[in-house]
């Protein structure tokens, strides 16, 4: 045991020490603030981007119904031809111009926007939404109805979605919420296992071309030097993810303050924007309230809990694999051959969570996370939406005797593969191996 | 050349491979192999290439386990615990690259249960000796291949094992750091080690070896002490050279007897005869008559014909 305490602390301290783990580390959450923090500075820059807008409407329907606001100004320009307006656009008066063509009998259906730069989002759907309004409310006109009416009697419903358990307990859910977290989970866990398996591979690989190989497993066996490597690896892993999680904390939480004191109306205004695709509805009402029962809604103790062991199993299960393959290739050319059937399964699973994420409680869904070499992702896509213990139970048995096996198997291939230099190797071979003493 | 100094005591048996069979998928290694390698000697593993050096070694390193038969070290069977009692320089070596030359050679000293204290003493006293103390913090990938194997000969011996494997420990070396390494390990010799050498370098079985066996095709072909082999090949090959004016006689004798060659040296009177008989004695008499006996010097056979000679007959039988 104290061998493999070395050689886990040489694995893992070679790894720390890079340059490139301490640029990930730091990077790492860099990237994920900014998803947070770019949409914000966006909103915060967008409003001094002022927009004039030339209009040249032929059809005269939609004369004065663009109204201005601070992040554009619409201005008609009745009567003159639209070439001359794109005259104007091109030497810089208006930064776009809208045409409407005319029409006599037919209420108009189409429009162009002539523009040097790109039409932000937000102004090409307001435009677009004004004109669609506009066109609705003429034609109900012209069958009698009064848009007053329809407008009065468009109503938003809030559905609250509750889920029971056979105790009678009741408790409100919050799918988009979950949709995300599952989708996100499932994708950590994804790139962990292909991004750290790999770097056991690539150890592996280093160590059998290198040839310091035979020297290593004349002091300590094979299985101990293999072993060594992955607990080492998933130590930097496991390194690696709490640094993010703090880090992130700290750029969440510093981000929050700078904004909370140069601009103190946008916060709110930045928290309604980052939740605004996942919340919107409760939102509207008592928005406090309204995150804090999203945040009570979710588990956080069981999400985490289950994270870290199906991450963890799912990790030494592939890790051993990767392993394996590691001490199959002779140059890194030849490692796709033998990579192809272990990733086959990852992708499986990280491309059916988008479906699970949308019936989390399908027999496939159910499969996927039972079956070993699928059950870490897919799982991890259904935990946020509730899973009985049952299932995780023997979800995660499944994937310990699964481990068991494929750690044996590993370590027959490994111990041989190693030693092999320049040998063109087929399945049927490596087969052969496992019958090794 | 030093043999060695117990050579002709009644000598402890170090390791016994026993009846060691080992097949692999297409062929098989080892075949029966037997093997008394005594203690505080220095043993030569021969054979051509794929003749089953390294499966033996590895089996005795506890790399590859045998199909059939056993092992055992100082008369106990082969086991964990013997891991720390030997050193292993493989033909096959390496080090890791990027990592420094003294935290490597602590690393690989630990596997082999030495703590770091004392591993960084035994380590200062080799890097002395081999002078390359420098080279301490250096990164291996900076040092050139020479460089590297002193290093690892060095993690090789550390843990002052009782037995030594080297398989092909001197190539790569240069002739100084070769004699260096010979010294080092006729040293460690003396300090009682047993070494197991495998090499195809005949000059250096010759120079080191005290007993060897000689493996084709899995099997042990010879076996026995290097003076005894050369002995038992003895071909009664002897050259005997003579001083004289007149070398028509000479010449003429080679004519009668056919095992007897006659040819010129590089010196104008004297001439060299190459005889292949067991009693040379009459014609030593013979040739004294004619003129002054300048040398008579017993040819063995070289390593290097032995090795070659019995392979091919043994190729050929099979």
């Amino acid at each position: 045991m104290n061998k493999i305490g070395l050689i886990i602390k040489r694995e893992y301290l070679t790894r720390v020490r890079k340059r490139s783990f301490l640029i990930l580390t730091f990077l790492g959450p860099i990237l994920l603030a900014a998803i947070y923090i770019i949409p914000i500075m966006l909103a915060l820059n967008s409003s001094t981007d002022h927009l004039r807008v030339a209009v040249v409407d032929e059809s005269r329907w939609f004369e004065e119904r663009f109204t201005n606001n601070k992040e554009h100004t619409f201005v008609t320009m009745q009567g003159q031809p639209i070439d001359s307006v794109k005259e104007m656009v091109k030497s810089g008066v208006f930064d776009m111009a809208l045409y409407v063509p005319p029409t006599q009998l037919n209420i108009p259906s189409n429009a162009v926007v002539y523009s040097i730069r790109q039409v932000p989002m937000e102004v090409e759907n307001y435009i677009s939404s004004v004109m669609k309004k506009e066109i609705e409310d003429q034609k109900l006109m012209a069958q009698g109805v009064d848009p007053e009416i329809v407008s009065s009697v468009k109503t938003d419903v809030n559905l609250q979605i509750m889920r029971m358990d056979d105790k009678g307990n009741e408790k409100e859910t919050f799918t988009k919420v979950q949709f995300a977290l599952g989708i996100g989970l499932a994708m950590m866990v994804y790139m962990f296992i292909i991004f750290f398996g790999g770097q056991v591979m690539q150890g592996v690989a280093e160590e059998k071309n290198n040839r310091i190989i035979e020297v290593i497993i004349s002091s300590v066996k094979p299985f101990q030097l293999m072993m060594g490597k992955v607990i080492g690896v998933s130590l930097v892993a496991l390194t690696q993810f709490v640094m993010w999680i703090l880090l992130t904390g700290v750029l969440y939480v510093g981000f929050s303050a700078f904004i909370g004191i140069s601009h103190p109306d946008l916060l709110s205004a930045g928290t309604v924007m980052s939740q605004e695709i996942t919340t919107n509805d409760i939102m509207n009402n008592e928005s406090v309230q309204g995150i804090l029962q999203i945040v009570h809604s979710i588990n956080f103790g069981t999400i985490i809990g289950c994270f870290l062991i199906f991450f963890i199993l799912g990790y030494l299960l592939y890790a051993t694999l990767y392993a394996a393959i590691g001490s199959l290739v002779d140059n890194n050319t030849d490692s796709q051959q033998f990579t192809l059937p272990i990733t086959v399964p990852l992708i499986i699973a990280i491309i059916s969570s988008f479906y699970i994420v949308n019936n989390p409680d399908s027999s496939l869904a159910v499969w996927l996370s039972m079956i070993p070499f699928t059950s870490p992702i897919s799982m991890m896509v259904r935990i946020p939406f509730g899973v009985p213990i049952w299932q995780i139970v023997v979800s995660i048995l499944l994937l310990v005797g699964t481990f068991v096996l494929m750690t044996w198997i590993a370590a027959k291939i490994y111990r041989t593969g190693i030693l092999m230099y320049g040998k063109k190797l087929s399945y049927k071979e490596i087969f052969k191996w496992l019958r090794y003493k | 050349m030093s043999r060695s100094p117990v050579s002709n005591r009644l000598m402890m048996t170090k390791i016994t491979v026993n009846e060691v069979t080992k097949k692999f998928a297409d062929h098989i290694a080892l075949d029966r192999m037997c093997i008394d390698i005594p203690e505080h000697c220095i043993y030569g593993l021969l054979g051509p290439n794929g003749a089953g050096k390294t499966t033996l070694i590895r089996i005795l390193n506890q790399i590859t386990a045998p199909d059939s038969g056993q092992v055992l070290i100082g008369g106990e069977p082969l086991c964990q615990k013997h891991i720390t009692h030997i050193g292993y320089l493989p033909e096959e070596r390496g080090l890791y690259k990027k990592m420094k030359v003294g935290e490597q050679a602590i690393y690989l000293a630990e596997l082999k249960g030495i703590n770091k204290a004392e591993a960084q003493k035994r380590l200062k006293e080799w890097f002395d000796k081999f002078e390359i103390s420098s080279w301490w913090d250096k990164k291996v990938e900076e040092l050139s291949k020479g460089m590297q194997q002193k290093v690892q000969f060095i993690t090789t011996v550390i843990h002052k094992p009782d037995i030594l494997i080297f398989d092909e420990p001197f190539s790569g070396f240069d002739p100084i750091n070769a004699n260096l390494l010979k010294e080092s390990i006729l040293e460690l010799r003396d300090k009682g080690a047993t070494i197991l050498l495998s090499t195809h370098n005949m000059a250096s079985v010759e120079e080191l070896c005290d007993s060897i066996t000689l493996i084709n095709n899995g099997k042990s072909i010879l076996q026995g002490r290097v003076v005894d082999i050369k002995r038992q090949h003895d071909t009664h090959k002897r050259e005997i050279i003579i001083r004289t004016d007149n070398s028509q006689p000479i010449y003429a004798l080679g004519d009668t007897y056919n095992n007897i060659k006659v040819e010129p040296t590089e010196v104008t009177d004297e001439i060299k005869l190459t005889t292949f008989s067991e009693s040379p004695n009459a014609l030593l008499e013979q040739l004294m008559q004619i003129g002054q006996l300048v040398s008579y010097k017993e040819v063995l056979p070289s390593m290097n014909d032995i090795f070659i000679q019995e392979v091919q007959s043994q190729n050929q039988a099979s």
